[in-house]
């Protein structure tokens, strides 16, 4: 499998919303890698990247949370000016719309964690690019 | 056919009948509860209704006997649909409102010509209370078709002989160039669309005090607060009224407040006027709060006995300063079952919860919250996600979009749409609590 489990969750936009799902990793002893929240006037939708994403998603399921597990794609690049340019236009010019990204640094190299409207043709281009994509196994701590 | 009028210096536009001591009222009221009750056995729910109850007409010996007839109800009027509570011949009948609906089985009220004369009447009586007048121009900027505010007041000015204008609602525009063309010097509106007419007035440069003619409005049909008319009568340069009506008993001119603007007058010589416990259906003392039932007293088409009208209220008195004994009534305070009135459109819980029962994206739990924003009523929904389906905001947006058309296409007014991950909103033990009412209206 060459993509990334990623938890949606679905918040509301409202202090002690998010400390209550953050506490449920802790419990479980589950790694959050990288998150990302977008929030709109009612509610947000916190992303997360973890150690054991099906492990979470069971535990907040039972605990009556609004989650989702999300095929998420990732690549490496170098950590310096000008790579996630290169990345995200090959898949630009081969036309394949980001509907969300979100990055970070990982051992000394940068990850692009997006979501695309045609999963299979990104694949593609990240292929034919030679790209470094990750998967779970690069995210073993 | 001309009408014979009082002369424009009377007080009163049908003044023997509105200036009744309390014994004379009580008297005409037990001469007419009489007539009613035996004329409600041409009915064939009441017929059955009084051999359940075992009561016979000449049961009714005094005004206290009314305490014998059992309470009529809207159901009643949804289970005898159409024509089942009738108590003429349909050949008698002129004219005919429906309600809506919406809710389930609509109903149905008939009128013969002389209720309509009757309604009419005490339309009129209300108008020249406030000092409205044959020279008055009365614009009627209130919905018609089948909503009573509009038909109702309509026939009344013009059976007290004023140019009535039948403006209908909307296109504040046009209704403001009627104003200031011919002169308007009485509104009928709901008090949300006088606030409404009076922002435009404001965006076209009109002043109402000194470009309009206008000095009485009737303002009824939806609930409002004591501030809310204030504003509108400082906002307007007018004395704002407060009418109460409803179709079950004609339409608007069941009560109006006189010029001391201390209370409703519910006249009397047409209804008789009963406040009781809605849980108890037993009467309450003067000054108490509870449910209003009305039992009309001149209906020949429909005549309804203690008719339960979920409206909670008030006796104020049974004097007056201007003359009139006909018991003065509060504003309504609420409604004893989860009726809400919005912007003049009646609207119940179960309506919303069977739009958001369509949706199978939604849990079962949610919240609706009434809310003041500038005089004007506003809705918010609150729903709770059974799952969460994607992780695409434009397609939750979508979802909340899809939501806000199907309400507004059963409630007519567009709420604003809360989407909750599961389990955000409270869960009450037993009943649950569906509406938060933070109006001001009712504060």
């Amino acid at each position: 499998m060459n993509t990334l489990k990623q938890l949606s969750i679905f918040i509301e936009n409202k202090s002690g919303t998010l400390i209550k799902v953050l506490e449920l990793f802790s419990k479980a002893k589950i790694q959050i890698i990288a998150s990302t929240i977008a929030d709109t006037q009612d509610y947000g939708i916190y992303r997360v990247l973890c150690s054991a994403p099906c492990e979470a998603y069971t535990i907040l399921k039972e605990h009556g949370i609004n989650v989702q597990l999300t095929d998420v794609l990732a690549i490496a690049i170098e950590d310096e000016p000008g790579h996630a340019a290169m990345a995200i236009s090959a898949l630009s010019q081969a036309g394949v719309n980001i509907l969300y990204m979100y990055s970070f640094l990982w051992k000394g190299r940068g990850v692009l964690v997006m979501r695309t409207d045609e999963s299979d043709k990104a694949l593609e281009v990240i292929a034919e690019n030679d790209m470094d994509l990750l998967n779970e196994d690069d995210f073993i701590i | 056919m001309k009408k014979i009028l009082p002369n424009d210096n009377n007080p009163f536009f049908d003044e023997k009948m509105e200036t009744m001591t309390r014994a004379q009222i009580e008297a005409l009221q037990l001469e007419r509860l009489q007539a009613t009750v035996q004329h409600c056995m041409n009915s064939p729910f009441y017929r059955k209704r009084f051999e359940e109850a075992g009561l016979k007409p000449e049961d009714i010996k005094t005004l206290d006997d009314i305490s014998r007839i059992p309470f009529t109800t809207k159901q009643d009027l949804r289970d005898t649909y159409p024509f089942g509570m009738a108590s003429v011949p349909l050949r008698e009948c002129t004219r005919l409102h429906s309600s809506s609906g919406t809710t389930g089985t609509p109903t149905v009220i008939l009128h013969t010509q002389k209720d309509l004369e009757e309604w009419a009447a005490q339309v009129a009586r209300n108008l020249w209370m406030v000092g409205l007048r044959p020279d008055d121009v009365f614009q009627n900027s209130s919905g018609y078709g089948m909503f009573t505010g509009g038909l109702g007041f309509q026939y009344g000015a013009e059976r007290l002989g004023m140019l009535t204008i039948p403006a209908a609602a909307g296109n504040s525009i046009r209704q403001i160039k009627f104003i200031t063309d011919f002169g308007t010097t009485a509104l009928h509106a709901v008090p949300s669309y006088v606030t409404r007419l009076y922002e435009v007035m404001q965006s076209m440069g009109v002043d109402p005090r000194r470009d309009t003619k206008l000095k009485v409005l009737a303002i009824g049909a939806e609930p409002h607060s004591e501030e809310q008319r204030r504003r509108i009568e400082d906002m307007m340069g007018v004395k704002a009224y407060n009418s109460f009506g409803m179709s079950e008993m004609c339409g608007p001119g069941v009560g109006f407040e006189c010029q001391e603007q201390n209370g409703l007058h519910f006249w009397e010589d047409y209804y008789i006027v009963e406040i009781v416990d809605p849980e108890t259906l037993e009467p309450v003392p003067d000054g108490e709060v509870g449910e209003l039932v009305l039992t009309s007293l001149c209906r020949e088409a429909m005549p309804l006995l203690r008719y339960r009208t979920r409206d909670l209220t008030r006796v104020l008195g049974r004097t007056c300063p201007c003359g009139r004994n006909h018991v003065r009534i509060d504003r309504m305070r609420g409604r004893s079952d989860d009726m809400m009135v919005l912007r003049g459109v009646n609207i119940f819980p179960i309506q919303i919860e069977k739009i958001l029962m369509t949706f199978p994206e939604l849990a079962s739990n949610y919240l609706i919250t009434l809310t003041t924003d500038e005089d004007n009523d506003n809705m918010t929904v609150e729903v709770e996600l059974e799952e969460l389906f994607t992780d695409d905001y434009r397609r939750l947006q979508n979802l909340t979009n899809r939501i806000q058309r199907a309400l507004k296409d059963e409630i007519l007014l567009t709420p604003h749409v809360k989407l909750l991950p599961k389990g955000s909103l409270p869960v009450s033990e037993g009943k649950a609590v569906r509406v938060v009412d933070k109006r001001t209206v009712y504060q």
